[in-house]
């Protein structure tokens, strides 16, 4: 059986990460949990994402993700980046930046899923 | 009646008839409009008294932040895209009369007093450009440098009284006037160090103050543009970002700003208020809670009624705040995804955009009852051609 730490973040976690007191305990489940690279967003939640992705984040970083207020976040503007930090930066912000953390509505899962999907260049919204 | 005469009339009659068939029916512009649809780079022209889509206008780009600027005939809407585009509609004809690709990533835009200047500003490269409004023909460059080489993301542009534009450098923690009244060397003005990351600008509506909110501080800096040495001066201080700065979902936006009487009703930027600032001494005499964090925070025309929708997540809602007793008096539900409201010439209905519901819904001020619903894919900014009116819009 695996731990209960390699199951994706409950609800309770999510709840968790959201108070900075337990910031550190936060981190190590995530980091814990990332390994399972097994288990992805449900098909229906990814489509939320990409509209979150396209739609809200793109409110700064532009509805083609070339930027605003916000970076770029093209595949090849984004090259270098290691997946973690894609991760922590959507989670937790960037201070001193306009960039919020957005833990309150995505969970490490979610994510992660957005990293990798911006590092191959990030899905169209299907159209109905 | 000879018979000679009898066909003279007759013929007459035809002729008349005929010209009047082939005479286009005039139409005014003062209840007109554009909605954009941000998907699929369209706007949709729309009266306000039938309350009706008339028809769209399709190919102008990625129009995420789209916004629009009126001519002084209401018969021309500039549109300026997020990908640098601007273009000049005729939203009489519904066709595009002039279009150019000005820069690689824009916000907005301003027109000058007299109807003759467009002047966008930009993120990519850093600054504004001023265009011909008849011909779109590029008129002046001002890159936003404000170091060797660096150029500042441009905010809250806005028009002045004369042939001078004001905008704030997110970058450079500036506020420049540009001047153009010799169109082809603009002169500036810099105020600098006014205050950490200005996030967006208003004029007021008398054109006397500028005011910027500031992202990377708490306040907001004003400057007041009557004074014989204008000086950027920060005011509200501990107005909005508070002791423990909150994740903000979506930058608020202070362009169509409420001033209601002596008051200005403001987004608190993060937190879950509106706040209320008396005008003549700029002090805070009061803060609203409300639904999520404002966006918009709007004055209904005759001020008697503010309008308040909210970032993401809690921005179905829209709250209506009633400026004498200070209460919340309605929080309606339009639909998901509340992005913009714009209120009718006079201010008897205001128009919803509900992005995600693909809806438009027209309410009522009076009775907050919606009048009518229109379909449009994925609706953002609502503008009305009484923007060409106004200072600042």
């Amino acid at each position: 059986m695996r731990p209960d730490i390699l199951q994706p973040l409950s609800p309770g976690w999510v709840a968790a990460c959201r108070q900075a007191t337990v910031g550190a305990l936060c981190l190590l489940a995530g980091g814990a949990w990332s390994q399972a690279s097994d288990t992805e967003p449900s098909p229906a939640r990814q489509q939320t994402l990409i509209h979150i992705v396209r739609q809200d984040c793109g409110s700064c970083h532009g509805m083609r993700l070339k930027g605003g207020l916000g970076p770029a976040l093209t595949p090849e503007a984004l090259a270098d980046r290691p997946v973690a930090a894609l991760v922590s930066t959507i989670l937790q912000g960037r201070s001193g930046t306009p960039m919020p953390g957005w833990q309150g509505m995505l969970d490490e899962q979610d994510a992660r899923w957005i990293a990798q999907q911006l590092l191959r260049g990030f899905p169209e919204v299907k159209q109905p | 009646m000879t018979t000679t005469l009898r066909l003279i009339l007759s013929l007459s009659l035809t002729l008349i008839l005929a010209a009047c068939a082939s005479a286009p029916t005039p139409v005014g512009t003062g209840d007109l409009g554009v909605v954009i649809e941000r998907a699929n780079g369209t706007v949709a022209v729309v009266n306000t008294s039938t309350q009706t889509v008339l028809g769209d206008i399709a190919g102008l780009g990625d129009l995420s932040h789209a916004s629009v600027v009126f001519s002084r005939d209401g018969a021309h809407a500039y549109v300026f895209g997020r990908d640098g585009a601007l273009t000049k509609l005729n939203i009489l004809t519904r066709q595009i009369e002039a279009r150019t690709q000005q820069a690689g990533n824009s916000i907005g835009g301003a027109i000058s007093q007299d109807g003759r200047l467009v002047a966008a500003q930009n993120y990519e490269p850093g600054g504004v450009k001023v265009f011909d409004a008849q011909t779109l023909a590029l008129v002046a460059d001002i890159p936003a440098e404000y170091a060797p080489g660096k150029l500042s993301r441009v905010v809250g542009l806005a028009d002045l009284p004369g042939h001078r534009f004001i905008f704030s450098l997110f970058d450079a923690d500036q506020i420049w006037i540009a001047d153009l009244s010799t169109p082809q060397k603009p002169a500036l003005q810099k105020f600098t160090q006014i205050g950490h990351q200005p996030y967006d600008a208003l004029v007021t509506p008398d054109g006397r103050y500028y005011i910027a909110g500031l992202f990377g501080e708490d306040g907001l800096t004003l400057i007041d543009l009557w004074a014989p040495q204008p000086q950027a001066r920060r005011i509200l201080q501990g107005y909005g970002r508070g002791q423990q700065p909150l994740p903000v979902y979506k930058m608020p936006h202070l362009r169509g700003w409420a001033v209601a009487g002596r008051q200005a009703w403001l987004p608190a930027i993060g937190h879950h208020e509106v706040l209320i600032v008396d005008t003549d001494t700029w002090q805070e005499v009061g803060r609203i809670p409300v639904a999520g964090q404002p966006v918009f925070v709007m004055a209904r025309p005759d001020g008697r009624q503010v309008w308040v929708n909210f970032a993401v997540p809690d921005y179905h809602r829209v709250q209506v705040i009633d400026t004498q007793s200070r209460q919340i008096v309605q929080t309606l539900e339009p639909g998901k995804a509340v992005l913009h409201m714009e209120f009718t010439p006079r201010g008897e209905a205001v128009w919803i955009s509900s992005r995600d519901a693909n809806l438009v819904s027209i309410i009522d001020t009076q009775t907050l009852q919606t009048l009518s619903t229109l379909s449009l894919p994925s609706p953002s900014g609502i503008f009305f051609t009484s923007r060409a009116a106004r200072m600042g819009f």
